[in-house]
């Protein structure tokens, strides 16, 4: 079997355990759909202040998704005891972390996708023009993310408050994603070409690639029992 | 035996160190004697990245080899590192005070090095938390691995961010930008915090051995 088919069984079961329950899925969804409410209690109605902070409150709404959505990349496997399961797969065990990462792009992107759209609708902002530049801006933070969060996950897996340690690890790591989404973001928005951007985007680049080979290599260590 | 010499030594080191800082070396002339606090300041900054490549190093060689000793290298090398970071980020803040005229500025490298120290701060935490002690070095080890090549971008990133702290002095291109009468009392406050930060260790590290044979 192939590296490529290893990788592609567990995001497949990853999403059709997802499909049939939905239950990440749909928390998160609701969970994004709260957060608007309380970035709109606690900015007020106030148009300019709004623009002012929209890349910020949007990468936040992503972040804390991500958290929250993230956080659970093990979990299954952990209560229904098949970590077992994933140990006794044959060939490189990296492939395992590619598959998960990858479903955890997919609902990512799902939930990215519905914020967008749900902050056009309540905050009347019009993302059009800007869309063609956000979607590199956000293909690379989100893939930043989810690979240090894939791995996290995994570190976090056997601890006990790992519901507290995951964000409070993750946060700090992710600091060069966020400063690089928010900034770029903040341009795009603002009318800037996607070309003005440029160095937040090979920062970002950069990023993901040693997120990517550092979850790679080590993914092994922190799976063995 | 070594431990204890390599402790004597250090500790020589750090009075010659506080000696040459306070006496030796010129008053500085806007700032005063606050300025003094730059020769802990700047050094244990240096102690602490040097610990932290240390402990990525030794982490790696951990994942490939499973000694424990060399876990607990990695373990020691980055409470001390925390503790140095610690020492640079509040001498910082006291300077800043009377300086800057505030305690604490979002500012590129305050920001940048609290990140890391709180990074680090985090594999700590990470070891307490995991109740399985091997599973905890494989966890801290690819975290301190994960933390090390992250520095670089955080640095970068928050560097684009915001800039208000004066640039790095020594390590740049071009005529030395600090007189013979700064940088020689800096250099011997670095040794004296380097060979402390080494006692440090070897003490660490035999403590750490100790519990774990204690457990055992």
């Amino acid at each position: 079997m192939t590296y490529a088919r290893r990788a592609w069984i567990v995001l497949w079961k990853d999403l059709l355990v997802e499909r049939r329950s939905k239950e990440t899925l749909n928390a998160l969804v609701f969970f994004s759909l709260l957060l608007l409410f309380v970035f709109q209690f606690t900015l007020g109605p106030d148009r300019e202040r709004l623009t002012a902070v929209l890349p910020g409150l949007l990468w936040l709404g992503f972040v804390l998704a991500g958290l929250v959505g993230l956080g659970r990349t093990f979990l299954l496997e952990r209560e229904n005891d098949c970590w077992e399961g994933l140990l006794l797969a044959p060939g490189d065990k990296s492939a395992i972390y590619v598959g998960k990462l990858a479903a955890n792009l997919v609902l990512m992107g799902l939930v990215e996708a519905l914020v967008l759209a749900l902050f056009t609708v309540f905050f009347n902002v019009d993302l059009g023009p800007a869309l063609g530049g956000l979607v590199p801006v956000l293909a690379l933070g989100t893939l930043g993310l989810a690979a240090a969060g894939t791995l996290f996950a995994a570190m976090t897996a056997h601890v006990r408050a790992r519901e507290l340690l995951f964000p409070v690890l993750l946060l700090p790591a992710q600091v060069p994603v966020l400063l690089g989404t928010v900034k770029a973001t903040e341009a795009l928005l603002a009318g800037a070409p996607l070309g003005t951007v440029g160095h937040w985007l090979q920062l970002l680049a950069a990023a993901d690639a040693v997120y990517l080979v550092v979850g790679v290599l080590t993914f092994e260590f922190l799976l063995e029992g | 035996m070594l431990t204890q010499t390599l402790g004597w030594i250090a500790a020589v080191a750090v009075i010659a160190g506080v000696a040459v800082a306070l006496g030796v070396a010129p008053r500085e002339a806007t700032q005063g004697n606050v300025q003094r606090i730059m020769y802990l300041h700047v050094p244990s900054v240096w102690v602490a990245y040097l610990a932290f490549v240390v402990t990525a190093v030794a982490s790696a060689v951990y994942l490939r080899n499973r000694a424990a000793a060399t876990d607990r290298l990695a373990h020691a090398t980055t409470e001390v590192g925390v503790l140095f970071l610690g020492v640079n980020i509040a001498t910082g803040s006291i300077w800043g005070k009377p300086t800057w005229g505030t305690w604490w500025a979002w500012d590129a490298r305050l920001t940048s090095v609290s990140i890391v120290f709180i990074l680090f701060l985090g594999a700590l935490l990470l070891r307490r938390a995991t109740e399985d002690p091997e599973r905890a070095a494989r966890s801290a080890a690819v975290l301190a691995i994960f933390g090390a090549l992250n520095i670089y971008l955080v640095h970068q990133s928050v560097n684009w961010w915001r800039t208000l702290h004066q640039p790095p002095s020594l390590l740049k291109a071009g005529p030395a930008a600090m007189p013979g009468a700064i940088l020689a009392p800096l250099l011997i406050n670095f040794l004296a915090l380097g060979l402390l930060a080494a006692y440090f260790v070897t003490r660490r590290v035999r403590v750490l051995a100790a519990e774990a044979e204690a457990l055992a």
